[in-house]
């Protein structure tokens, strides 16, 4: 059995394509795509929402894709236990749909950040990193202006006390310091996880780090990570 | 029918990278008295019933569920009765 990933595709996604092509050519599983106005999940085993400018990102990042007809079947799913991944604009919608606490602000130096960073993983044991390596640091792009994630400080200790944060920028070797952090996250959060585990939300881009050809593959650890969570 | 505005401010715990990059033009036009720049949003919009009440109540759900995110952002608004 191959799990099947719906890719959901909002006016704007522009990784959705990345994101499908590298599970069904580079990961060898199935993929979908899912049109923001559909409610039918077309028997995914797990969503990706996919970066982009959903909605041109009016009002505020991911605020009017979180109330678009397919996002209600997605909310419903998640609150039924079923894996969702939502990368960069997708980690806003899961932010603006509540699925995932805090919010995202303007980067602190306000300028659009495109470049390779690396990821100290915080939390191994979960659907989304039990197969990434003991230790390794991941090298995976971003490419955002709202990064900048904000939660006051009850979530915060929430956050570090459930274990569920998941990410965060760090230095080549693994240090964790402000020299390191791309756009001001509190803590160095790259991504987080719900508490009961199965919606993750990164800023990271993972799909654009699994096809040996681009020179980077630290990515496909992810996408492993929930393909081999799904099929145990 | 109804004319609403909107102000949605940010908390001020929130931080306003926006409004501080602005004030920094304030600075360069010589305007050295400004500070704490911050930057909101200004919406307004009709909302087509009679009954006050109710025009409250639909308003209060834009603005608490769509127009200002609540983790971040406080919301004040008017109605005014139009033709």
């Amino acid at each position: 059995m191959k799990p099947k990933f719906g890719v959901v595709v909002f006016p704007g996604s522009n990784c959705d394509h990345d994101a499908y092509y590298a599970l069904k050519k580079i990961l060898k599983t199935e993929a979908t795509f899912l049109w923001h106005k559909e409610k039918d999940l077309q028997n995914s085993d797990v969503i990706l929402l996919p970066g982009g400018f959903a909605y041109g990102d009016y009002l505020r990042c991911g605020a009017i894709a979180r109330f678009s007809p397919i996002m209600n079947s997605v909310i419903d799913f998640a609150k039924k236990g079923g894996r969702v991944i939502g990368i960069c604009n997708g980690f806003q919608v899961l932010l603006e749909a509540g699925l995932l606490p805090g919010v995202m602000i303007k980067n602190k130096s306000l300028q659009f950040v495109c470049k390779d960073v690396y990821l100290s993983v915080e939390n191994r044991n979960t659907d989304f990193t039990n197969q990434l390596e003991e230790n390794k640091i991941l090298k995976i792009p971003i490419a955002h202006g709202e990064g900048n994630y904000f939660a006051d400080d009850k979530t915060m200790k929430e956050l570090v006390n459930n274990n569920q944060i998941v990410f965060k920028y760090s230095s080549p070797g693994g240090e964790i310091s402000e020299e390191f952090n791309p756009n001001g996250s509190t803590m160095n959060i790259a991504g987080i996880i719900n508490k009961q585990g199965n919606v993750l939300g990164m800023m990271p881009h993972p799909e654009r780090a699994c096809d040996p050809a681009l020179g980077k593959t630290d990515g496909q650890g992810i996408f492993n990570s929930i393909i081999s969570s799904l099929l145990n | 029918m109804f004319k609403a505005k909107v102000l949605i401010k940010r908390r001020p715990s929130i931080l306003d990278p926006q409004g501080k990059a602005v004030e920094k033009g304030a600075l360069h036009l010589g305007l050295n008295n400004i500070k704490d720049t911050r930057i909101g949003k200004y919406i307004e919009f009709t909302v087509d019933t009679d009954d006050k009440k109710s025009a409250e109540k639909e308003v209060n759900e834009y603005c608490g569920k769509l127009l200002a995110n609540p983790i971040m952002e406080d919301y004040e608004f008017t109605l005014e009765k139009v033709a």
